[in-house]
């Protein structure tokens, strides 16, 4: 059943990036509880507009939950209070009537604030282009099942893979660390046939690149709960032993 | 992999390249996840001193006499081989090293994790994030504090007036007969099972020893280990306030050496 609900909505809003920001109180009424917490912006910015007042700046694309452009810290929570869910799944349902809301941007020195609640992410770029990929020769496509991968393994690896690289695990993160993104995009492909030439060059780089812009882990495991693909910190610790490995292995002798 | 690197541009970084490249294998130690590891692994020395520490104190329970024994025969390790007290010193001094580099790692991973952490001004919510975890910087440097005491007090014997050298049972019992004394260890040793309550189980993680089969053993020990110590540690100063260890300002081994000397003159 749909009922409608008022909200009242504290929003940081900054004109750029090196604008000084601040909390800004709107009142959301007549929310359906159907809409999604994106759509409730939605609805919150089409009333600025047609008020004369700049809309909401936010970022979002697929909306469903795969593509992790959108991400907002709301009531101190990375994408709020339902767990394994991303703030565009996040449904209205999850509030009260009468509920105060603040929404904050994901806060880390390396995610600088562009605009309201959307920040630079390209650190994150930079990590996976030290080595988030497995280099190969394009041509003719490769027969399928051609490289053996045993199903727990390929369970394991996909895991991993469900990373959507929204920034969550920095943003709960005390520290700031982006352990947990980094393990995710190491761990993929470290786990399978087709990222093990590479594996030990790719743990190596990528850890430093992460290193040069976040923080360091301190096993909280708050990214664990932040993350809405609600992936282990067990990876963290899989990535910590390979990047060890890394340091010491002879790479003549491993590949 | 360096092409696609410098095609991201991407905001500077928050850690600088190390000036001094250090060789190999120190260059581990120049990197976050080796400072962890190092960590990690001095974190393993240092608990194991705590927990034979904690167990060989349990001496006191027996008397005086068999704590200045136990003590003794600390000293007369490795006596077969090396000469008396190397051994020990040998220890003590991998246990200084373990401290030094365990509180290094602390301090400069934690200026890294400040420098690129940015609060919150709506305020943040803790999920998993536990008591023991948040509060690791201030148990840390509260231990380093009480370990100097705990050394000033028991084995230099400079806020003891009574210390007596050799004697455990009587500087114990002396030191911790006084009130704030009591206090002060029973703080420190608090902390010290909230820190060992985080690290037991951070440590796991940090050195890479991780395993579904076990996964879930490792907060059980964790808490058992804390449990374990906090018991063990806290039991001294409340048993002297209770009496239980007291030797009435006499020490044992003052006599015992009066004695000998009395033997020798005669």
């Amino acid at each position: 059943m749909s009922a409608e609900i008022n909200l009242t909505l504290k929003v940081w809003r900054q004109a750029g990036p090196n604008a000084e920001g601040r909390f800004v109180t709107y009142e959301a009424n007549g929310i359906s509880t159907d809409a999604s917490f994106l759509e409730m912006l939605d609805i919150v910015n089409e009333r600025l507009i047609e008020a004369g007042e700049e809309p909401i700046v936010f970022e979002s694309d697929c909306r469903e939950g795969i593509c992790g452009t959108c991400g907002l810290m709301i009531n101190g929570q990375a994408h709020g209070p339902q767990k394994g869910t991303a703030t565009c799944q996040l449904h209205m349902r999850s509030f009260s009537d009468g509920d105060h809301i603040v929404i904050e941007p994901w806060r880390a020195t390396s995610f600088p604030v562009l605009r309201d609640l959307a920040v630079d992410r390209r650190a994150m770029d930079a990590i996976i282009g030290a080595g988030g990929y497995i280099s190969v020769n394009t041509g003719a496509a490769a027969d399928a099942n051609l490289t053996p991968v045993p199903k727990e393994t390929a369970d394991t690896a996909f895991d991993a893979a469900a990373c959507i690289g929204c920034g969550a695990c920095v943003a709960a993160c005390p520290n700031s660390a982006a352990q947990l993104f980094t393990a995710a995009k190491v761990q993929h492909l470290n786990l399978l046939p087709q990222g093990q030439a590479e594996r030990w060059a790719r743990t190596e780089a990528m850890v430093e690149t992460m290193e040069a812009f976040f923080g360091s882990c301190t096993n909280h495991g708050e990214c664990e709960e932040a993350c809405p693909k609600e992936i282990p910190i067990d990876f963290i610790a899989w990535t910590n032993r390979d990047y060890i490995k890394a340091k010491v292995k002879n790479r003549k002798l491993v590949g | 992999m360096a092409q696609a690197i410098t095609r991201v541009s991407a905001p500077p970084p928050v850690r600088s390249e190390p000036k001094i490249k250090l060789p190999w294998p120190l260059s581990i130690y120049q990197t976050a996840v080796g400072k962890k590891w190092v960590m990690g692994l001095t974190g393993v020395a240092l608990l194991g001193f705590i927990v034979v520490h904690m167990i060989g104190n349990l001496h006191l329970y027996e008397g005086p006499l068999e704590i200045h024994e136990y003590a003794e025969t600390l000293r007369d390790l490795g006596t077969k081989l090396l000469p008396r007290t190397w051994l020990l010193w040998i220890m003590r001094i991998g246990l200084i090293i373990a401290f030094a580099l365990h509180i290094h790692s602390a301090y400069s991973l934690s200026r890294m994790s400040i420098a690129a952490d940015q609060r919150y001004p709506g305020g943040r919510n803790y999920i998993a994030a536990n008591f023991a975890s948040r509060t690791m910087r201030w148990t840390g440097p509260i231990i380093g504090l009480y370990l100097f005491y705990h050394l000033a007090d028991l084995t230099w014997g400079w806020f003891n007036p009574d210390f007596v050298r050799g004697d455990p049972y009587h500087n114990v019992s002396e030191s911790l007969s006084s009130i704030p004394v009591a206090i002060l260890y029973i703080v420190a040793n608090t902390a010290l099972a909230v820190h060992i309550f985080h690290g037991t189980w951070s440590m796991f993680q940090s050195l890479g020893v991780n395993s579904p089969r076990y996964n879930h053993l490792r907060r059980y020990l964790a808490a058992g280990l804390a449990g374990i110590i906090l018991v063990g540690n806290l039991s001294f100063p409340i048993f002297v306030q209770a009496g239980v260890i007291d030797d009435d300002g006499r020490s044992i081994v003052e006599e015992l050496q009066h004695g000998a000397a009395e033997e020798e003159d005669h």
